[in-house]
């Protein structure tokens, strides 16, 4: 019985993990369609933001907090320098962004070194049974939940989501009726950097930063984003909670190598079949 | 016509009489370079005429580097191993390809699905340093990459091996790269080539043509996929040793920036690319791979951003306006 639990538990974190890090690049691909390749060193950079900030003596709380204005920051830097020259020009984006991972990567080697810095978790343990869990587990699962209800909250609510939603659509219309379209464009690219930017952060004290941290996680957020399809939010949730499943499924069973093996054959297959994602045939929608 | 086969001519004979000139190290340097040549070769193939971008081009030469060295180590028979090493990527690339293109999956989401396997892969063999993952008397080694695999030998029926040296080493891939390039020129000029440079301008239009546009794709996208594992099985037997850094993000990258820097769609273009950069970068490389990662991602940005039609085109094209032309001569007015 503790043992059903305990997996259940596991199962879902794998989730929750795999929603919060891939939630940035869904508004960022999946919205503006821009394939940013660089956007697992955003999940890098902020995780060494939280390191930063600990190394100065506050707390990882206060680096959380701080990681996703760092990040957004760079986003719009990132976005005025490259991304906005390329808009369109799809293949040329993704060659450009690749070449940003390269370089930042490089860069914060450079910089900081290319050792494992550990950052110790916050809070402690409950026990479930004979088991014993970290409270800092349900954190990041509550986090996942709540940057997916801001981001929902955000595009569906606001004035800036529903003009970030039409400039998408119809970025002539939108100039026309009297808004810069890059000014937007520049803000939603902000704040998928952020997104990712927490995300790091969040994940920070339990994998370790590394300037090649990004690594373990690219191939995982992307698949998880095409195989979400075009309904960005409730498409990228649910192959989320599918993949998620898969890789833990496997993981348990043999190692997490495997896990993300399993989980490549599975989006793969599925997409031969799928081929607009999970979300294709769905209404669209945010 | 004639021109161009003089240009053929002057070509090999100065390969040919390159180990004549050069050094021992330079030669064994050269060799290398031109293992890369196919790599680059072989992206240019599927990117340059097929319009289609695969990162995949490191995974289908780490895997045939792989298989030439477990074919290699459990046989001893190199031309086996070298074979095996184009087939286990041709292998790989029509399982993917076929996933893929008959799964009308877009260039883009194309891309990024070889990319992951690329990175998988770098995982997958990364984690094999335990003895008991071996295939026969081949050891995978994870991180630290697989030893002692054989040096490529010239095995004839009823004689000793005769292990090829540098110099012949030299002769061998030059005469393979040569070989590959014709195929792959006369390739791009046949009937098949031409409906694949149809799909590359506009694939919908050429489907409406009653082209099977999936079929073709996949035939070239394996072809490709054969040259860069036979690349890899001449890396691995020229180096005798593999590790899973081929399959890393930079070792894809510079597939990629070969190809962009020499420019796409002409084969040769991705030649010289390939030379011009690792001249560059030998020459440049005692400084550490932390700086080497940090360039290379800055020459990406900048060609994409300035040269999006590859480096040599566009400072050719630069050069051909700041020259001053040859004014034709007019027509006497009468």
């Amino acid at each position: 019985m503790d043992l059903v639990a305990v997996t259940a538990f596991g199962i879902l974190y794998a989730i929750a993990t795999l929603v919060l890090l891939a939630l940035g690049l869904a508004v960022i691909f999946g919205m503006m369609g821009v394939i940013n390749l660089a956007q697992a060193e955003f999940l890098m950079l902020g995780a060494y933001t939280v390191l930063v900030v600990t190394a100065r003596g506050a707390s990882v709380w206060v680096g959380i907090a701080v990681a996703p204005l760092v990040v957004g920051l760079v986003g719009v830097l990132i976005e005025r320098t490259i991304i906005r020259f390329l808009y369109g020009r799809m293949l040329d984006t993704m060659l450009a962004t690749w070449g940003l991972s390269l370089a930042l990567v490089g860069a914060v080697t450079l910089a900081f070194g290319p050792t494992t810095e550990g950052i110790a978790t916050p809070l402690g343990h409950f026990t479930i049974g004979r088991y014993s869990i970290a409270q800092y587990q349900v954190f990041v699962m509550a986090m996942a939940l709540g940057s997916l209800a801001l981001t929902w909250g955000l595009f569906n609510y606001t004035r800036f989501g529903l003009v970030a939603r039409a400039t998408m659509q119809n970025a002539g219309m939108v100039a026309g009726l009297g808004v810069n379209p890059a000014r937007v464009y520049m803000g939603t690219f902000a704040f998928g950097a952020a997104l990712a930017g927490l995300g790091g952060a969040v994940m920070a004290p339990l994998t370790g930063v590394v300037p090649t941290l990004g690594l373990a996680f690219i191939a995982k957020i992307f698949i998880t984003v095409i195989v979400g399809g075009p309904v960005i939010l409730l498409g990228t949730t649910t192959a989320g909670t599918v993949l998620g499943l898969v890789e833990s499924l496997v993981s348990y069973a043999s190692t997490p190598i495997y896990g993300q093996v399993a989980m490549l054959a599975f989006a793969i297959v599925l997409l031969r079949l799928l081929p607009q994602g999970i979300s294709g045939f769905w209404r669209r929608g945010v | 016509m004639t021109a161009a086969r003089l240009a053929w001519a002057v070509a090999v004979l100065a390969l040919a009489a390159l180990p004549l000139v050069l050094s021992l190290f330079q030669v064994v340097r050269l060799t290398v370079f031109m293992i890369f040549c196919l790599l680059a070769l072989s992206l240019d193939l599927i990117w340059g005429f097929g319009g289609i971008l695969s990162f995949g081009q490191a995974a289908f030469f780490g895997v045939g580097g792989y298989a030439y060295g477990v074919a290699g180590i459990n046989t001893g028979v190199t031309a086996l191993a070298l074979v095996a090493g184009a087939v286990a990527a041709a292998v790989l690339a029509a399982l993917l390809g076929y996933f893929t293109f008959y799964g009308r999956v877009g260039a883009m989401y194309f891309a990024v699905i070889t990319l992951t396997v690329t990175l998988i892969l770098h995982q997958v063999i990364g984690s094999t340093a335990d003895p008991r993952y071996a295939i026969g008397a081949a050891r995978l080694g994870g991180y630290n990459g697989m030893t002692n695999i054989p040096s490529l030998a010239l095995e004839l029926p009823g004689r000793p091996p005769l292990l090829l040296d540098p110099v012949p080493l030299f002769y061998a891939v030059a005469a393979l790269l040569v070989a590959i390039l014709a195929a792959g020129a006369a390739l791009v000029r046949s009937r098949f080539g031409r409906v694949l440079a149809a799909i590359r301008e506009d694939e919908q239009r050429t489907e409406l043509l009653g082209y099977d546009v999936r079929w073709r794709k996949l035939v070239v996208f394996v072809l490709s996929g054969a040259v860069a594992g036979l690349a890899g099985g001449l890396f691995a037997g020229w180096g005798n040793f593999i590790n899973p850094q081929v399959f890393s993000l930079s070792q894809s990258a510079l597939v990629v920036i070969w190809v962009m820097v020499g420019g796409r769609g002409t084969l040769y273009g991705a030649i010289a690319g390939a030379f011009a950069v690792q001249f560059l970068t030998s020459y440049l490389g005692a400084a550490s791979v932390t700086y080497t990662s940090v360039a290379l991602g800055l020459i990406l940005i900048v060609i994409v951003l300035l040269f999006p039609r590859g480096l040599l085109p566009g400072v050719l094209a630069v050069a051909r306006l700041l020259l001053p032309r040859p004014s034709p001569a007019l027509p006497e007015e009468s």
